[in-house]
C-alpha cells in the first residue's frame, strides 16, 4: 500500500517537474551532488582497502624495524605513547580553562574576550605553523632536539583550543539547576564543580578527546620537524620517534615501499574508523541527556 | 582553610586559561623574532614580490608561493563549494532517514582520514588520471585542487548543514504554502536565510584548505614559478616550508619562517572575517 502511494506521488511529482524545468534542475543538481560525495568516499576507502590488505604481512607488526622488513609496530606503539601524553598534557589543561571561562570568569570580562580570541586563533593555525613552532622553541631553543619530548609538547598545544571548546560547550550545557541545587546544599564553588558540574560534562569531554586523538593520529606536518622520523622505539623523551603517519610519509618519500605504505594507509583508515565509531557511540548515548534542542 | 583551597584552585583555573593565550603569544614571538629580520635582511619587497626562490642563490622571493597558495585555495573552493553546500542541503531536506544515517558517518569519515592518506591517494590515483587525460606529469594546480576540494568537503557539508538545520521550518513551510516546488522552497528560501553559516563554512573550507601542506606537497610539482595554466606545476606557502625545512639553515632557514609569518598572517585575515561573520549573525 505504501509502496503503491509512494509510486503514484512519485509520477505525480514528475508530472510536475515537467512544467517546471528549473526546479527539476535543482532536484538533479542536489542529487548528483550528493552522489559525487558518496562516490568519493567509498573511492577512496576502497581503492585503499583493495590495494593494502593483500599488503598486511604479520612480519609487518615486528617490534623492530628494519630496512629488509620496515615494520610499523615501532611507529605504533609511538602513535600510542605521543597520543596519550599529548592528551594527559592538553586535557587537564583544557578542561580547566574551560572551568575558569564558564564557571568562574564574570560574563563580559575583558580577559575572557582575549581568551577565546586566542583560543579561536589556535584553532585555526595550519599544522605545518605549529611544526615550525615546536622545532624553534623545543627543538632549537629548548634543546630537546628531535624528540618525542618535543612532538609531544607541540601536539598538546595543538589540540588545546579542541579541548577547551569541546569542554565549553559540555558545561554550558549543564543545566543552571544543577549549579543552583549544589549551592543551595551548602556546597562551595569548587565541590560544585568537581563533584556536580564536570561529572554530568563528562561525555563532552570525552567527545573533545576522541577528536584529539583523531587529529593526532592524522597528524604528519607539525610532527615531522619536531619528533623527527627515526623509526625505532625510543627509550627515553629525549629520543626521536616517529608515528604511524610520519611512518608512512617516510615510506612514500623513499620511494620503494609503496606495498607497505598501503597497508600502513589501511590501519590508519582502521584506526580513524575506530575512533569515529567511538565518537559516534558516545554522541549517541549522552544524547538525550546532553541534546541542546 | 577552605577559602585558601578555593582561591588556589581559582587561580589554578585562570593559569591554566592562560596557556593559550601564552602559546599564541610564544607562536607570534619565536615566529616573528626569526621571520621580521630575514625579511628586513631580504628586503621587503623582494621577499614578497620577488619572483624566484633560488636559496643557493641567495635569491629568496615567495611571490609565486603566495600565488601558487592562492590558486590551489581558490580551486579548491571552486569544486568543494558546488559540491559541499547542495550535498549539505541533500543531507538537510532531501534525503530520506535510512540514507542519512549512512551519508554522515561517511562524510564524517572524510573529515578523519589523515592528509598523509589523502596525499597518497592523490598521488597514486588522481595524479596518473591526470596524465591520462592531459599528458604532462600529472601534477599541478588541476590536481592539487582537485584534492584539496574534497579534502574540505566534509568541512563545507558539516558546517553547512548545520546553518541550514538551524533555519526556522516555517520559512519553507511558508515557501511551500505559496505554491513553490520543494527544491525552490529549500534553495530560495531557506538557503538564503542561511547564508551567514554558509559563509562561516567556505571560510572554514579556506582555511583548511591553504593550511594545508602535506597532501599539496605530494600532487602539486612544486616548482617555485607562477603557474602559466591549470596543469602547470605550482608550490604552496606551506609545501614550501615542508619541502626545505629539513635542510636548511642560516638566512634560508630564516627565509622558511618568514614564508610561515606570511601563511600566519594568511590565516589571522581568515579568522577575523570568520569572526565578523559570526557576529553578524547573532
Amino acid at each position: 500500500m505504501a509502496i503503491k502511494k509512494q509510486k503514484a506521488s512519485l509520477l505525480e511529482k514528475l508530472k510536475q517537474y515537467k512544467k517546471r524545468p528549473f526546479s527539476l534542475f535543482l532536484f538533479l543538481f542536489t542529487w548528483l551532488a550528493a552522489l559525487i560525495t558518496a562516490a568519493a568516499v567509498l573511492v577512496i576507502i576502497c581503492y585503499i582497502l583493495i590495494k593494502g590488505i593483500p599488503s598486511i604481512k604479520p612480519e609487518l607488526f615486528a617490534l623492530k624495524y628494519t630496512s629488509e622488513n620496515v615494520s610499523m609496530m615501532p611507529a605504533i606503539i609511538n602513535t600510542v605513547i605521543i597520543t596519550s601524553f599529548s592528551l594527559l598534557i592538553a586535557v587537564p589543561i583544557g578542561v580547566f580553562s574551560a572551568v575558569y571561562l564558564v564557571e568562574y570568569a564574570k560574563r563580559g570580562n575583558r580577559l575572557v574576550k582575549i581568551i577565546r580570541t586566542t583560543t579561536e586563533t589556535l584553532a585555526g593555525i595550519p599544522s605545518i605553523v605549529y611544526g615550525l613552532f615546536g622545532f624553534l622553541i623545543f627543538v632549537v631553543a629548548l634543546g630537546f632536539d628531535y624528540s618525542v619530548l618535543s612532538g609531544v609538547l607541540t601536539l598538546a598545544i595543538m589540540i588545546l583550543p579542541t579541548m577547551v571548546r569541546t569542554t565549553e560547550e559540555a558545561l554550558l550545557s549543564v543545566p543552571d539547576s544543577f549549579r543552583e541545587g549544589s549551592f543551595g546544599l551548602g556546597a562551595g564553588r569548587l565541590r560544585t564543580v568537581f563533584r556536580v558540574i564536570l561529572p554530568s560534562a563528562v561525555p563532552g569531554i570525552l567527545s573533545g578527546v576522541i577528536l584529539s586523538c583523531g587529529r593526532i593520529v592524522g597528524e604528519t606536518a607539525a610532527l615531522i620537524y619536531t619528533s623527527g622520523t627515526v623509526a625505532g622505539i625510543p627509550s627515553s623523551p629525549f629520543d626521536s620517534g616517529r608515528t604511524l603517519s610520519v611512518h608512512m610519509y617516510a615510506l612514500i618519500n623513499e620511494g620503494i615501499y609503496t606495498e607497505q605504505a598501503y597497508a600502513t594507509a589501511v590501519i590508519l583508515l582502521l584506526a580513524v574508523l575506530i575512533i569515529n565509531v567511538f565518537s559516534g557511540l558516545i554522541a549517541r548515548k549522552f544524547s538525550p541527556k546532553t541534546e541542546k534542542r | 582553610m577552605q577559602k585558601l583551597k578555593e582561591a588556589s584552585m581559582r587561580l589554578v583555573f585562570l593559569v591554566c586559561a592562560m596557556v593559550s593565550v601564552l602559546a599564541v603569544i610564544l607562536i607570534c614571538v619565536f615566529l616573528f623574532a626569526k621571520g621580521f629580520p630575514a625579511m628586513g635582511e631580504i628586503g621587503v619587497p623582494e621577499f614578497l614580490f620577488g619572483m624566484r626562490w633560488k636559496p643557493t642563490q641567495e635569491l629568496y622571493g615567495i611571490f609565486p608561493m603566495i600565488i601558487g597558495s592562492i590558486y590551489v585555495t581558490a580551486g579548491a573552493i571552486l569544486i568543494g563549494v558546488p559540491i559541499g553546500l547542495p550535498c549539505a542541503v541533500f543531507m538537510a531536506y532531501f534525503c530520506p532517514r535510512w540514507l542519512y544515517r549512512i551519508m554522515k558517518p561517511a562524510t564524517d569519515l572524510l573529515a578523519g582520514i589523515p592528509s598523509i592518506v589523502y596525499g597518497f591517494f592523490g598521488l597514486t590515483v588522481i595524479v596518473p588520471l591526470m596524465q591520462r587525460i592531459f599528458g604532462g606529469s600529472g601534477k599541478g594546480v588541476l590536481t592539487a585542487s582537485i584534492m584539496l576540494g574534497i579534502m574540505i568537503l566534509p568541512t563545507i557539508i558539516s558546517v553547512s548543514e548545520a546553518a541550514i538545520r538551524a533555519v526556522p521550518k516555517s520559512y519553507y513551510e511558508g515557501a511551500l504554502a505559496l505554491g513553490a516546488t520543494h527544491e525552490r522552497g529549500v534553495y530560495r528560501t531557506v538557503l538564503p536565510a542561511a547564508k551567514s553559516g554558509v559563509a562561516a563554512a567556505v571560510i572554514l573550507g579556506i582555511g583548511r584548505a591553504i593550511g594545508e601542506a602535506m597532501a599539496v606537497k605530494m600532487v602539486a610539482g612544486n616548482q617555485a614559478i607562477i603557474p602559466n595554466s591549470l596543469l602547470s606545476g605550482v608550490r604552496t606557502l606551506t609545501s614550501n616550508i615542508v619541502l626545505e625545512m629539513g635542510y636548511a639553515a642560516d638566512l634560508h632557514r630564516e627565509a622558511l619562517i618568514a614564508t610561515a609569518v606570511v601563511l600566519f598572517v594568511f590565516i589571522l585575515i581568515i579568522n577575523l572575517l570568520f569572526s565578523l561573520v559570526k557576529r553578524r549573525e547573532r
